[in-house]
C-alpha cells in the first residue's frame, strides 16, 4: 500500500486546497449577503434571498454537473477545479450568509443604538460594533460550515477531480486492496477534520472569553 | 439550436423515464426517512440516559457519520461488503442502508436535544398540580418536544433528499442517471442538450426541497419557544 | 439667533407606532443651560420623546428645531445632530470589544476626525474628574454597572454636545451605585450643560432640575419650576402621581 501514499498525499493536498479556496470565497459571499440582509438594502435584499434559497435547496452534485457539463454548451467553460471552487463557494456562501446574519442579529439592539447615538455611520457601526461582536456568536456555526464544506469536496469526484474520495476509488481499481484503501480514505478525512474540530472548539472558547469574559 | 434541444425532453418516453428515475429516488428516500424517524426516535430517547456506558457507543456512531462524508460511506458499504463478506448488495440496498444509518444518527441527536431542552421547572409545576407521570408526558412534555423536533427533522429530511443526488455515483438508476443517458443519446443531434437536462434536474431538486425548507421555517416561527 | 431664543424647540410633535398614538402633540422650549426633568407614569411616552430628539425614532407630525433649524425633514444629517445632542441610555452599552479609552475616543476620532492627542487629553481629563482615570485601559467586563454608566456619560460628553439627553440612566443600577452616577449628572448641571433627564429618582430631580415636565399618555400635563412641582404642583394628576410615590 505504500506505493499508493504519494497519491494520497496529492489527494489530501487537492482536497485541502480546493476546500480552502472555496471556503474563503464562501466567507466573502456570506459576509456581503449578511450585511445586505442586515441593513435591508432595497433590491439587493431580494436578489440575496433568491440566491440563498436556490443555493440551499439544490445538491452540490447537480450544481457541479450544471457548471461542468451544462455551461460549456452555451459557451461558458471552466476547468474541473474552477467548477469545484465555484460550486463550493456558491453553496458555502449561502450557509455562511445564514451564520453571519444570525450572528449580527444577536448583537443587542441597544449596542447598535448606543453607536448611533454617538454619531457612527452604518459602515462604522458594522466595522466597530456589529462585526466584532457578531464574530463570537458566529464561530460555532462557522466551524460547522467549514467541516461541512470540506466533507462536500468528496462530491467533486463526480467531475473527475482527484481529491481524496475519487483518488481512493481509482486506487481500489488499480490495487484491488479495498479495505486498506478505504481505511486510508477515512484516515485522510480524519487528518483534516479532527484537528480542525479541536481548533474550532478552542477558537469558540477563546472568542467567547474575549468578548464576554466567561 | 438552443431551443430545439429543450424539446428532446418531451420527446418519446424521456419524460416518463425521468419520472421513473425520480420515483426510484423518492422510494429509497421515503423508506429511509421512515426508518430514520422510528429508529431515530427510539435511539434518541435511549441517548437521554445519563449512563456513560450507554452514551459512548452511540456517540461514536453519530460522530462517524458526522466526520465521514456520506459519499464515502456509500463507497465503503458498496465496495467493502462484497469484498469481505460473501454478500452482494444492489446499489439500491446500499443506498438504503447508508441513508437509514445516517438519518437515524442525526435524528437521534435531534430527539435527544429536544428532550434535554425541555424546561425542568415544568416538570416540577406539573407535579405540584398533581399530574401523574403519564399525564405529564401526554399534556406537557410530548407536545413541547414535538415542537422542538419537527422543524429540525424536516430540515434533516430536506438534506437527505438533496443527498440522494449522490446515488448516481454508485450506479443507482435514478433521475440523474436517466438524464445522463438522455444526454448521451441525443448529444450528437442536439449539442446543447446537456445544458437543458442538467438545468431541468437543478429545477426539479429545487422544486422538491424548497417547499420542505419553507415548511420547516414556517413551523419553526410558529412554534418559536 | 438672539440670546433669549430657546436652543431647542419642539412644536406639536406627533409620534405613532402603527395606529397607536404615543406622542400627542408635544410643545416644549428648552433654553440653554437649563435642566429639565421629565417625569410621568410608565408608558406615558417620555423615553420615546427623548428618542425622537436625536433621531432614533422618526416622527409623524410636528417639528423639532435645533437653534431655529428644523430637524424634521429628509435632509437632516442625524449623524451631525447626534454630535450636538448626546444621549445616554438605561442600558449603559459600552462596546465590549473596546477598552474604556477606546470606547470614549471612538466618536471623537472616527466621526469628528479630531486630533488624537487633543481628544485623548480631553478623555483622560474627564475620566480623572469622575475618578476612573486608572481604568482607562480596562475592558467593560471588568467594571461595575455604576462605573460603566459613568463612562457612558463621558463617552457622550467627549463629543462636546450642546444638549445632553438622559434616559432613565440609573434604572438598571444596583442602589449603591445610583449615587455615583447622579453625582456626575449633578456636576454637569452645575457647569451649565443643557439637559433633559427622564428619571424616576424624585429626590434627584428635585435637586438638580430647573423645571419639571410631567407627561401622561403622550401629552404634557404640566410644566412647572422644579421646587414648586414637588411642593405644590399645578394639576391634580401630578399631585396623584407624587402621592403614589410617597409610600
Amino acid at each position: 500500500m505504500t506505493e499508493a501514499l504519494p497519491f494520497y498525499k496529492t489527494a489530501l493536498w487537492v482536497t485541502l486546497k480546493l476546500a480552502g479556496i472555496g471556503i474563503v470565497f464562501a466567507i466573502i459571499i456570506g459576509l456581503l449577503c449578511s450585511v445586505i440582509l442586515y441593513f435591508k438594502i432595497r433590491i439587493l435584499t431580494n436578489i440575496v434571498r433568491v440566491y440563498l434559497e436556490v443555493a440551499r435547496n439544490t445538491p452540490l452534485l447537480i450544481q457541479l454537473f450544471f457548471l461542468y457539463y451544462g455551461l460549456p454548451k452555451i459557451g461558458i467553460m471552466f476547468s474541473e477545479e474552477q467548477c469545484g471552487i465555484i460550486g463550493l463557494a456558491f453553496l458555502g456562501g449561502s450557509y455562511m450568509a445564514e451564520v453571519f446574519r444570525s450572528g449580527m442579529e444577536a448583537v443587542s439592539k441597544t449596542q447598535v443604538e448606543a453607536g448611533k447615538a454617538i454619531g457612527l455611520s452604518n459602515t462604522q457601526l458594522m466595522r466597530n460594533i456589529i462585526i466584532p461582536q457578531a464574530i463570537s456568536y458566529s464561530v460555532p456555526g462557522f466551524g460547522a460550515n467549514c467541516i461541512f464544506l470540506i466533507k462536500e469536496t468528496s462530491v467533486f469526484s463526480g467531475i473527475a477531480i482527484f481529491e481524496l474520495t475519487n483518488t481512493t476509488k481509482n486506487l481500489m481499481g488499480i490495487f484491488y486492496k479495498t479495505n486498506e484503501a478505504l481505511l486510508m480514505l477515512v484516515i485522510g478525512y480524519l487528518i483534516i477534520l479532527l484537528p480542525l474540530s479541536l481548533f474550532l472548539t478552542w477558537l469558540e472558547r477563546r472568542v467567547r472569553h474575549a468578548e464576554f469574559g466567561n | 439550436m438552443l431551443n430545439s434541444a429543450i424539446n428532446v425532453l418531451f420527446e418519446g418516453r424521456n419524460m416518463y423515464r425521468l419520472i421513473e428515475g425520480l420515483l426510484v429516488t423518492l422510494k429509497i428516500g421515503f423508506i429511509a426517512v421512515v426508518i430514520t424517524i422510528v429508529a431515530g426516535f427510539v435511539i434518541g430517547i435511549i441517548r437521554t440516559s445519563k449512563n456513560k456506558m450507554v452514551q459512548l457507543p452511540f456517540r461514536i456512531y453519530l460522530e462517524l457519520f458526522r466526520i465521514i462524508p456520506i459519499l464515502v460511506w456509500l463507497f465503503v458499504i458498496y465496495y467493502i461488503v462484497p469484498a469481505n463478506f460473501e454478500l452482494s448488495l444492489s446499489s439500491e440496498t446500499v443506498a438504503l442502508i447508508v441513508f437509514s444509518l445516517w438519518g437515524t444518527a442525526e435524528m437521534s441527536d435531534i430527539v435527544r436535544g429536544a428532550v434535554i431542552s425541555l424546561p425542568k421547572h415544568q416538570l416540577e409545576s406539573s407535579k405540584a398540580l398533581g399530574l401523574s407521570i403519564v399525564q405529564m408526558y401526554q399534556y406537557v412534555l410530548i407536545p413541547q418536544a414535538i415542537k422542538r423536533v419537527i422543524p429540525p427533522m424536516i430540515n434533516l429530511i430536506t438534506r437527505m433528499v438533496k443527498t440522494t443526488a449522490l446515488l448516481t455515483m454508485i450506479g443507482v438508476v435514478e433521475v440523474i442517471k436517466v438524464g445522463q443517458q438522455i444526454i448521451e443519446v441525443n448529444n450528437s443531434h442536439y449539442p446543447t442538450i446537456a445544458f437543458w437536462v442538467y438545468g431541468l434536474l437543478f429545477f426539479l431538486y429545487f422544486c422538491i426541497c424548497f417547499p420542505l425548507s419553507q415548511l420547516s421555517r414556517k413551523l419553526e416561527q410558529k412554534w418559536a419557544v | 439667533m438672539s440670546g433669549s431664543d430657546p436652543i431647542l424647540q419642539v412644536k406639536k410633535l406627533i409620534k405613532t407606532f402603527g395606529k397607536k398614538v404615543v406622542l400627542n402633540g408635544i410643545d416644549l422650549d428648552v433654553h440653554k443651560g437649563k435642566v429639565i426633568a421629565i417625569l410621568g407614569p410608565s408608558g406615558c411616552g417620555k423615553s420615546t420623546f427623548l428618542r425622537c430628539l436625536n433621531g432614533l425614532e422618526d416622527v409623524q407630525g410636528g417639528d423639532i428645531l435645533l437653534e431655529n433649524k428644523s430637524l424634521v425633514n429628509k435632509a437632516t444629517n442625524w449623524r451631525l445632530v447626534r454630535q450636538r445632542i448626546g444621549m445616554v441610555f438605561q442600558s449603559y452599552d459600552l462596546f465590549p470589544n473596546l477598552t474604556v479609552i477606546e470606547n470614549i475616543l471612538l466618536s471623537p476620532l472616527k466621526v469628528q476626525k479630531r486630533n488624537r492627542q487633543e481628544a485623548e487629553n480631553q478623555a483622560l481629563e474627564l475620566l480623572e474628574r469622575v475618578g476612573l482615570k486608572d481604568r482607562a485601559d480596562d475592558y467593560p467586563r471588568q467594571l461595575s454597572g455604576g462605573q460603566k454608566q459613568r463612562i457612558a456619560i463621558i463617552r457622550a460628553l467627549c463629543m462636546n454636545p450642546e444638549i445632553m439627553l438622559f434616559d432613565e440612566v440609573t434604572a438598571s443600577l444596583d442602589p449603591e451605585m445610583v449615587r455615583e452616577v447622579l453625582e456626575v449628572i449633578a456636576h454637569l448641571a452645575n457647569q451649565g450643560m443643557t439637559m433633559l433627564i427622564v428619571t424616576h429618582e424624585m429626590n434627584f430631580a428635585r435637586l438638580v432640575a430647573d423645571e419639571v415636565v410631567f407627561m401622561e399618555q403622550g401629552s404634557i400635563v404640566e410644566r412647572t419650576p422644579a421646587e414648586q412641582f414637588f411642593t405644590k404642583p399645578n394639576t391634580e394628576r401630578a399631585q396623584q402621581f407624587l402621592n403614589i410615590l410617597q409610600f
